[in-house]
């Protein structure tokens, strides 16, 4: 098994490579950095000297693969692969538009990104696997007709407006809790229920659809049929046998996305104000700034391959028959 | 003078496209069966009928031109407006015109903002301007309930005069052609359409029903047109995501080893980048070119448009992972069985396998996955426009709607109209598109038959 792990964790490396050239592709040769500096600097008051200047102050003013004029490794290393590029894998980002040190940033993001996104993901998983036991538990009648009803009309539903309902109506309507805005410590509880109900509420329509068709698809087979045939109660079916053995199918989904809660909540983090790594994020885009854009999709990446790693290590602890393969 | 925007012949390329699909498709059982099976059920008969009027408003606003302008003198050549409308344009003319000055609640006689007003007794006051448009037909405010609910009555009476033409007609054609087709559905989805659009259409006629937005421009104009860039998103996608997904996903099922190897390589990387971000700096970066590259795109529309068309290509580019690895599963199956094998025996080429052989036999998982990816990409645009890399700032989108109001939210009193009509119509079409993928998938998916 540990040789299993090892394999897995090299195969990343490649991928990891991959990721890496794209993103270099995208941001320096799809277009030049010339071209990127023309559209900061504004296309009116442009000079060469100001385009310059620009680049020189970011290290863009750099040969993007060969330096012919430096020689040996030199000649590889001060370029803007090397240093844009081949240094996030050290974890060096470089500074974002401010001058403020992106890897600082960053760590200091991390705390209120997951503050929101675990409570979230736990109570989400928790009230969907409800819902969806509940439907399959009473399948087909009108009750889980209209369950799976609800869901979809709940799918069709933009999160945004979800979002924008929920403050109008919380926040704005009854006064329970303010409606953006967040601080450290034991106070940011009241600027977190709103945006944690939100977001359970606006998964539950995916999520819950999504889990009863693995829960009666896990209801056809034939150990299910054993038992009941033995005279075991429904609910001993379901919570013994379908529950347990659902749970492979539902680890696929769920284990992956756990390393990505680092990465916080993009939409919800911008509208209730909370400083994640979410709303960081979106403000670069907004901003334009390609540093952080670019720290951020060699972060989300990485966790994502984590995740993947995660998913296969914890499928050699649920299935035994992949562990004795 | 017609233009063609790139968009524009794509849609109807793929129009024509479905069309001889559908056509190509009516005599062979095996593709005709599945969709004989999802118009049995009536949710998917409804919820094609909304479908449908939506698309036909799409497709309305799909033929662009360039309005000639009023001669000068008879003799000079025909000049054309710089400004590129569309055949819906022209429909909803009087509501494309009838321009306020800023905001006003839907259906009201006056402005939401007060104003330096001069009486007509020549003394000044600060009141709530009477509409230019909205409204401005009535002598007296107070007969506001009285026109309202006559034109309301008109528009309902309209309405059940168009439903019961159509209704007899299609009872007299198609209900005779496709008897097992639960026409009853159609007829009540169809009477909830006009039933809706009827009142509206009177009201429009006289008043802002969705009210107006910041600069005074009618909210329903701006939802209507938001159809056609919701529908763009949603399919035009599917033209850059199907031909990468399905090469993709057989090759690697069939040729398996190093062909495998590589495939699920691209696809797992590209997989590993978050979704959003990737979007945003393709978005990003296409913006960029935009801005060096102003000669290519003269006019405004040309800009909007080709972002647009650049939006869906990126996320067609990123979308096709999905697609290809349900494909190579299958594709894996199949490569193993008996006739795949015989074929092989008599020495049929790789490509008359994959073609004859592969391919129809994955089709119902194309079908299932198209359909079931429109309305994830239609509120993807809502959020990626929200985020500032969707469509172009000045297209009319349900995201830049929704953009905009959320700062109206602000306000004091609120300003709730924009966002409840992108709502609305967003709403409709994202819910009649799902329960149709649903109808879609249980049709053609060969483990719900048995």
């Amino acid at each position: 098994m540990f040789a299993y792990i090892v394999r897995r964790t090299l195969y990343a490396i490649p991928i990891l490579v991959g990721i890496n050239l794209i993103t270099f592709a995208l941001f320096f040769l799809v277009n030049t950095p010339d071209d990127v500096a023309r559209m900061q600097l504004g296309v009116k008051r442009v000079t060469p000297e100001a385009i310059e200047k620009w680049k020189a102050e970011r290290g863009y003013d750099k040969p993007l693969l060969f330096n012919a004029r430096q020689s040996g490794l030199r000649a590889f290393s001060d370029t803007i692969f090397f240093e844009k590029s081949v240094k996030l894998f050290a974890l060096d980002f470089g500074r974002a538009e401010d001058n403020r040190d992106i890897a600082n940033e960053i760590r200091a993001r991390m705390g209120p990104s997951l503050a929101l996104a675990v409570p979230v993901f736990l109570v989400g998983l928790a009230v969907n696997v409800t819902f969806a036991l509940g439907m399959a538990f009473f399948r087909a009648t009108y009750l889980d007709l209209w369950g799976v009803i609800l869901c979809v009309a709940m799918m069709s539903i933009s999160s945004l407006f979800y979002i924008i309902g929920g403050q109008y109506l919380i926040s704005k309507l009854w006064h329970l809790v303010p409606i953006s805005g967040y601080e450290g410590g034991v106070d940011a509880m009241k600027f977190l229920v709103l945006p944690v109900l939100i977001g359970v509420i606006g998964g539950i329509g995916a999520g819950s659809r999504w889990y009863r068709t693995l829960f009666l698809e896990e209801m056809g087979k034939d150990y299910v049929r054993t038992a009941r045939a033995k005279g075991l109660a429904e609910t001993t079916v379901m919570f013994r046998h379908v529950l347990q053995n659902a749970m492979i199918p539902i680890l696929t989904g769920v284990v992956v996305v756990i390393p990505l809660l680092f990465m916080g909540s993009l939409i919800t983090e911008s509208f209730f104000g909370i400083p994640g790594l979410g709303s960081y994020t979106i403000d670069a885009i907004q901003a334009q700034d390609f540093a952080v854009v670019r720290a951020m999709v060699f972060i989300g990446s990485v966790l994502y391959i984590a995740g993947l790693l995660l998913t296969d290590i914890s499928y050699t602890i649920v299935d035994p028959r992949v562990r004795l393969n | 003078m017609p233009v063609f925007l790139p968009t524009d012949v794509l849609v109807w390329l793929l129009v024509a496209a479905v069309a001889a699909f559908a056509w190509y498709s009516r005599r062979r059982a095996h593709l005709a069966a599945p969709w004989a099976r999802v118009f049995r059920s009536r949710i998917a008969v409804a919820s094609a009928i909304f479908l449908s009027c939506f698309l036909l408003v799409g497709l309305l606003d799909s033929l662009h031109y360039r309005p000639a302008l009023p001669a000068k003198d008879p003799g000079a050549p025909v000049a054309y407006a710089v400004e590129v409308r569309s055949v819906l344009d022209r429909v909803l003319a009087p509501l494309r015109t009838r321009l306020e000055k800023t905001y006003s609640a839907p259906l009201a006689t006056r402005l939401y903002q007060k104003e330096q007003v001069e009486r007509a007794d020549g003394t000044l006051a600060r009141e709530f301007p009477r509409l230019a448009h909205g409204g401005a037909h009535l002598q007296d405010e107070g007969d506001w309930g009285a026109d309202v609910a006559r034109r309301i009555a008109a528009g309902l009476a309209g309405a059940a005069l168009l439903w019961g033409l159509a209704v007899l007609a299609g009872r007299a054609t198609l209900a005779r052609r496709w008897p097992e087709v639960p026409w009853g559905a159609a007829a009540a989805a169809l009477g909830a359409i006009l039933a809706l659009a009827g009142p509206m259409a009177a009201l429009a006629a006289g008043y802002h029903v969705f009210g107006t937005d910041r600069v005074g421009a009618d909210v329903l104009y701006q939802a209507l047109k938001s159809i056609r860039t919701s529908l763009v998103i949603g399919t035009l996608t599917t033209l850059v995501l199907l031909p990468l997904g399905i090469a993709a996903g057989i090759a690697a099922g069939y040729f398996r080893g190093w062909v495998d190897d590589a495939i699920q390589y691209a696809y797992t990387t590209l997989n590993s980048i978050p979704g959003v971000l990737l979007i945003a700096a393709s978005v990003l970066m296409v913006q960029v070119y935009v801005d060096t590259n102003p000669e290519l795109f003269p006019t405004s529309a040309q800009r909007a448009d080709f972002r647009l068309l650049a939006l869906c290509a990126i996320l067609g580019v990123l979308g096709w992972t999905g697609l290809a690895r349900l494909l190579r599963g299958e594709a894996l199956k199949l490569a193993e069985l008996e006739y795949i094998q015989a074929a092989h025996a008599f020495g049929v080429s790789h490509a008359r396998i994959l073609a004859r052989h592969i391919l129809p036999n994955v089709a119902h998982i194309v079908i299932i996955s198209l359909v079931l990816d429109f309305s994830g990409f239609v509120l993807a645009e809502a959020v990626l426009s929200y985020v500032g890399v969707g469509v172009d700032p000045s297209t009319t989108s349900f995201g830049t709607m929704i953009n905009a109001a959320r700062l109206e939210m602000a306000r004091e009193p609120m300003v709730w109209w924009s966002l409840a009509a992108a709502f609305a119509f967003m709403f409709a079409l994202v819910l009649a598109a799902n329960l149709f993928a649903d109808a879609v998938r249980d049709g053609f998916d060969p483990r719900v038959r048995v």
